[in-house]
């Protein structure tokens, strides 16, 4: 791995070496001194042109953990107002010696124009890219099921996947990266995935995801869910005409009270609540859902330093070998399931 | 014709042994800037010769669609350097579309870029006039003075922008009957394609990008087909780009409405599976379809749905292409790829012959504008609009290698066959042996005078 720019194309072999790598980071954050120094002299660049605080300070912290240099570059600004080119700022850092370029866009494919072009030789990790993906997002959402899925099978996460693991992710698909990202990723690990939307916010093309798709969030849940993944809507998209009102989308594919109560009546005991946050409460979910048992955001934070401790770490410690590229190579050492 | 060449050695040009439209072969003899003769072993006595054994003899294109960006945006390309890559092409005559700046939307405009044109005489260039004053959709520009000026423009096109307003776009079609003019139609209804960066389907699902849907072109060409049926007028659509707007094309033909419809090289080769690279040189507009649409592309442009090739030239300055997606300029080079594009995609796939290619790349789309000595046949007595073929030839496309200023090629790196081996304009040679020779220059040409 040079870069970590999708889920799409990540492999089952390098995306549970990450895992793994992040359960071994995991136990540096409970210690009394949270550092190593594996990327001791190595810089690592958060560039941000898109606000995002939650992910940015994750980032820094991984980074700092590791005892890498941080820089902060927030070039937010919605779009060339701010002069200076991608091609610009990205031959800037190259030049002050960046190793590493956490990149957050508001620009679907940013980071692969980072990646593919000359403009800058660093390692290139994804933090967010339009409307596409969000890799780490999606590996530390993967880590916290898999983490929950051993548990309950009583086996160690370390080399497990996700197989048989039933996952709905509820919300808008079509304007979300999250969505995406975890798509491409619980298939490559096993999972089952569903997507439950209005149809208005899910993309023309769905029909071709590895994933089963739904109207209704009820009949989905009655059918079984081992996770529920619930997505930040926006309020303003009412007035685009995705939905009439916010207090519909809530009634229909907001996470409520009723249907966390539903749960315990379906005898889904073990069915776990996540949200990538920022949450809206009262619109995708419901107050008494987010702090819920059942509830990993948390969780999901936390997992998130994990994540992107092993991503900098496995994508600058030079040990750059692609993982054994022999396919189902994950399913045939994993541990449990 | 009272024009005629100075400044070449004899003006004299015997083309000996090229495919007639691909046919058999026989001589052309160019003399005074028209075809002098046409036969089987003509003489060779005061000409220079041109062998051209293996090559084709085709009437010189007319592009109905090319962006020439000046006056305003002589950065990207100018009328020199835009018909320097059109005569490089094959081309005798290009339209060069309104969304200059100032717009070309008054006499004063369309006047200023056919002066351009024959200053640089390369190519004859034809000025398409606006359809709305600034291309703002709002108010009829000036049509009638357009057509009368010197330019006397045939074609009005917002080109870029769509005429969305329906009674607009009625008004337009009816008014250019006055001067038997036609507007050139950019399908594409606004609200639906607010944003737009890609076809909107499968690829645009994985990309996060946001769609163009084929819906947003085909709602607009089934209105204004029957607009143009209702008001009886002339209308051409441009840039076709989904097999739902052939179906459409196609059905209003059999109904007799006066429709034609244009397609791109690049709609007939490239698919949106390329632009899972994010690189925006694939980024344009119409946007690169499925390949069910290019194989329905290729099929009406073979049985006549669509009635020309033309290439939307659209040179930008490598800061428009070197960024984001979403930031990138729309638009493609093609001038000097369209020849080449078209006998990969039609001709090597059996879709066409030559003669079809002389068809929907110049008799046609000079037919369209109105341009009376092009596209015409490789007769005794016509103007010599003639270009030299080598369809046994192969390259690789380098942008860097182009006239145009554009870089922006989707077909950069790219093997495609056929090369243009000369063009004749006006009997003079701009091209020989496939590099720039010297420009047609017009005879002293007081103001007012010419019609071309």
């Amino acid at each position: 791995m040079k870069h970590l720019l999708s889920t799409e194309n990540l492999s089952a072999a390098n995306a549970i070496r990450i895992l793994d790598t992040a359960e071994e980071m995991a136990a540096v954050g409970d210690r009394e001194v949270k550092k190593l120094p594996a990327l001791r002299g190595r810089t690592v660049v958060n560039l941000f042109f898109e606000d995002s605080t939650r992910t940015r300070i994750s980032f820094e912290a991984a980074a700092k953990r590791l005892s890498a240099d941080v820089i902060n570059f927030a070039a937010k600004g919605s779009s060339v107002s701010k002069g200076e080119s991608l091609k610009d700022t990205a031959q800037t850092l190259a030049a002050m010696g960046a190793d590493a370029v956490v990149i957050r866009h508001w620009a679907s494919g940013a980071p692969h124009r980072l990646a593919a072009t000359d403009w800058i030789d660093a390692a290139v990790i994804n933090a967010g890219d339009g409307t596409h993906e969000h890799p780490t997002q999606a590996l530390l959402d993967a880590f916290t099921m898999r983490r929950h899925w051993s548990k309950l099978h009583g086996s160690a996460s370390t080399g497990a996947d996700l197989t048989g693991m039933r996952v709905a992710i509820a919300g808008d698909v079509l304007h979300s990266r999250v969505a995406r990202s975890n798509v491409w990723l619980l298939r490559t690990l096993g999972a089952e995935v569903t997507l439950v939307a209005p149809p208005t916010l899910l993309p023309i093309g769905v029909e071709h995801w590895p994933c089963k798709v739904s109207y209704n969030l009820d009949e989905t849940l009655e059918a079984g869910v081992d996770a529920m993944m619930m997505l930040r809507v926006q309020g303003e998209r009412m007035n685009a005409s995705f939905f009439p009102s916010t207090r519909e989308y809530s009634r229909r594919w907001g996470f409520d009270d009723a249907r966390l109560r539903a749960l315990d009546e379906l005898g889904l005991k073990d069915t776990i609540i996540m949200h990538p946050g920022p949450m809206n409460r009262g619109l995708e979910i419901s107050s008494a859902a987010a702090d819920s048992p059942r509830s990993t955001v948390l969780a999901q934070v936390r997992n998130g330093v994990s994540v992107r401790m092993a991503a900098l770490y496995l994508l600058l410690s030079g040990d750059s070998r692609e993982a054994a590229p022999t396919p189902g190579s994950a399913r045939s050492d994993k541990e449990s399931n | 014709m009272t024009e005629t060449a100075t400044g070449t050695a004899s003006g004299v040009y015997l083309i000996r042994g090229a495919a007639i439209l691909g046919g058999d072969a026989e001589d052309l003899l160019i003399r005074d800037g028209v075809i002098a003769e046409r036969g089987a072993g003509l003489s060779a006595e005061g000409a220079t010769v041109i062998e051209a054994a293996g090559l084709v003899a085709l009437p010189g294109m007319v592009d109905i669609h090319t962006h020439l960006r000046e006056p305003g945006r002589e950065d990207a390309e100018t009328v020199e350097t835009g018909t320097r890559a059109a005569a490089l092409g094959g081309y005798t005559a290009v339209h060069a579309m309104a969304n200059s700046n100032p717009v070309a939307d008054t006499a004063g405009v369309v006047e200023q870029v056919h002066s351009l044109g024959r200053a640089a005489g390369w190519v004859d260039v034809r000025p398409v006039g606006a359809v709305t004053v600034g291309l703002a959709g709002e108010q009829l520009a000036e049509l009638g003075a357009m057509a009368d000026s010197r330019a006397q423009v045939r074609v009005f096109s917002d080109d870029g922008i769509c005429v969305h307003d329906p009674v607009l776009m009625r008004r337009a079609l009816e008014y250019v009957k006055a001067f038997d003019g036609v507007v050139a139609q950019h399908a594409q209804e606004p609200r639906l394609t607010a944003g737009a960066q890609m076809n909107e389907g499968a690829v645009s699902a994985v990309l996060g990008l946001a769609g163009w849907p084929a819906v947003a072109e085909e709602s607009i060409i089934a209105r204004d087909v029957l607009l143009a049926q209702h008001v009886g007028s002339r209308l051409h659509v441009c840039h076709v780009s989904t097999a739902g707007s052939v179906e459409i094309v196609r059905w209003a033909k059999e109904r007799g409405i006066n429709v034609t419809a244009e397609v791109t090289p690049h709609h007939l080769l490239l698919t949106d599976e390329l632009v899972r690279s994010y690189d925006p040189v694939y980024k344009v507009n119409p946007p690169l379809r499925t390949d069910a649409d290019v194989q329905a592309l290729r099929a009406g442009l073979a049985d006549g749905t669509i009635d020309v090739v033309g290439t939307d030239h659209a040179p930008h300055p490598s800061e428009h292409k070197e960024c984001e997606w979403a930031q990138a300029a729309m638009g493609m080079t093609g001038l000097e790829t369209a020849l080449s594009v078209v006998q990969e995609t039609m001709i090597e796939t059996g879709l066409m012959t030559w003669a079809d290619f002389a068809r929907v790349t110049s008799t046609v789309p000079a037919a369209i504008g109105r341009v009376a000595d092009q596209g015409r046949p490789l007769d005794a007595g016509e103007p010599a609009n003639v270009i030299l073929v080598d369809p046994a030839a192969r390259w690789t496309v380098d942008p860097h290698k182009m006239a145009t200023m554009g870089r922006n090629s989707p077909f950069a790196g790219k093997e495609l066959p056929g090369a243009v081996v000369a063009t004749f304009f006006k009997g003079h040679p701009t091209v020989l042996d496939g590099k720039l020779n010297t420009p047609y220059r017009y005879a002293a040409d007081p103001a007012g005078a010419g019609s071309n």
